[in-house]
């Protein structure tokens, strides 16, 4: 079914516009969960410095100055990991909550409501997201 | 009511009421006859148009895509605006049917029963795919943009290629089969009320098109079978008449990887179904279906 002609942007825009919820969820849904995905890479880069920490005297470990604690230490100092976090925990906070109205989507479970159930997961997201920033943010300015 | 009948009568009278007697070489009379219509038809629309001008009528402003392989000049797709005068209860097709016949015989675009049985007009109207013949001009904002079907070879204007459509439907074999009919050969195949409410809605498809265009995973994948060929599907495989062997070789059609597991729930052929098929909701029963037909417990 592919095109003849190029329509242009003129259709691009014109189907942008007219989403729909559940349009929406799966757009959401797919980003989110690339985003997870890239971040498990950083997040094994990062805990695998705790192999070469395992190997360090009693004493630096005592001090903090192996290579784990202090990659943990400049990341946390950094303002804009702070910011990324609450960012990442809004975009698992989504995926979890829309996976799981996926789940009921799958079991056949509310399906009229499906659209209702999006604007709750992106809700509660924010709501989570917001409570979320004292905790990720203290002491970062 | 839709195709301004009166109007379009009135006109091709008065057309033959002024042809004269030919006279000269025929060839000159027919250029003759030929100009001198062409004269009298712009002025008339031309005195149509000051006639709604001064009488100050509402219009609807329309934008048509078009198109045409065909002719030079139209290769390149460009939008065509056409005002008509409202009327209530007007439609997106009666708008059109109004274009077609006032301004420009050429513009192509399919249709026929104007009441939602026939499923020819199916159209992306502004940025949704819709029923023409369904679509109020008064729930949509102005300028109103029709276009083709996303997603689908044009033909020309509003005409797409719908060939690749009905191949998928043909697929899923949309006629009903069985095994084990009734003893008397007059006898009807009865089917329970709680059967028939179960398959209600699937029945209902018109095979428009709508949910097809509107899927991003059919857009993107051309085996997929699409939510229409689904639900028909559905439709036959959950009728108990048709028998276990039958609904079997259903499953297995639907099963296949360009079956039902390519749908990803985006909910876009429920919305766009002009006759409130909930499609989604069958994709999914399906999948459970398919499903529960391969799990084993033993």
């Amino acid at each position: 079914m592919s095109q003849s002609y190029n329509r242009g942007l003129i259709e691009d825009f014109s189907r942008w516009r007219e989403f729909e919820a559940g349009m929406w969820a799966w757009i959401f849904h797919k980003f989110t969960g690339w985003v997870l995905i890239g971040y498990l890479f950083t997040h094994i880069a990062v805990l695998s410095t705790g192999i070469p920490a395992a190997g360090a005297s009693e004493a630096a470990l005592m001090a903090g100055e192996d290579v784990y604690t202090q990659t943990i230490v400049t990341l946390e100092g950094l303002l804009l990991v702070r910011i990324l976090e609450v960012g990442l925990l809004a975009v698992a906070v989504f995926h979890m909550l829309n996976g799981t109205r996926l789940l009921l989507v799958d079991l056949g479970v509310g399906l009229e409501a499906q659209d209702k159930s999006f604007y709750a997961s992106l809700i509660l997201t924010g709501a989570i997201t917001v409570a979320s920033v004292p905790t990720f943010i203290a002491g970062a300015f | 009511m839709s195709t301004q009948l009166p109007k379009q009568t009135e006109e091709s009278s008065e057309t033959e009421t002024e042809t004269e007697p030919a006279v000269a070489s025929k060839g000159d009379d027919r250029r003759a006859e030929k100009r001198r219509r062409a004269d009298e038809k712009r002025r008339q629309r031309q005195a149509e148009e000051a006639e709604k001008a001064a009488a100050d009528e509402e219009t609807v402003e329309l934008k048509v895509f078009r198109y045409d392989p065909e002719v030079e000049g139209k290769q390149e797709p460009r939008f065509d605006t056409f005002h008509v005068p409202f009327t209530k209860g007007m439609t997106v097709l009666d708008a059109l049917m109004y274009s077609r016949d006032t301004y420009d015989s050429s513009l192509t675009f399919r249709h026929s029963c104007r009441q939602a049985i026939c499923g020819s007009d199916a159209m992306f109207v502004n940025g949704g795919q819709k029923l023409a013949c369904k679509t109020q001009i008064s729930d949509l904002d102005q300028p109103i943009r029709v276009e083709p079907l996303p997603h689908a070879d044009v033909t020309k204007d509003l005409v797409v290629d719908l060939e690749h459509f009905y191949d998928q439907m043909e697929a899923v074999e949309p006629y009903f089969q069985t095994n084990d009919l009734p003893d008397g050969e007059l006898e009807e195949q009865r089917q329970t009320r709680e059967n028939r409410e179960k398959v209600k809605m699937s029945t209902r498809c018109i095979w428009c098109s709508a949910c097809m265009s509107s899927c991003n995973i059919a857009a993107g994948d051309n085996e997929y079978l699409g939510p229409a060929a689904i639900n028909k599907a559905y439709r036959f495989a959950m009728d108990e008449r048709e028998g276990e062997d039958i609904k079997q070789k259903r499953l297995e059609i639907i099963e296949q990887e360009h079956g039902v597991w390519r749908c990803q729930t985006q909910f876009s052929c429920t919305e766009v179904c002009p006759k409130d098929i909930p499609l989604t909701e069958h994709i999914q029963e399906l999948k459970r279906e398919a499903v529960k037909n391969n799990l084993k417990f033993w």
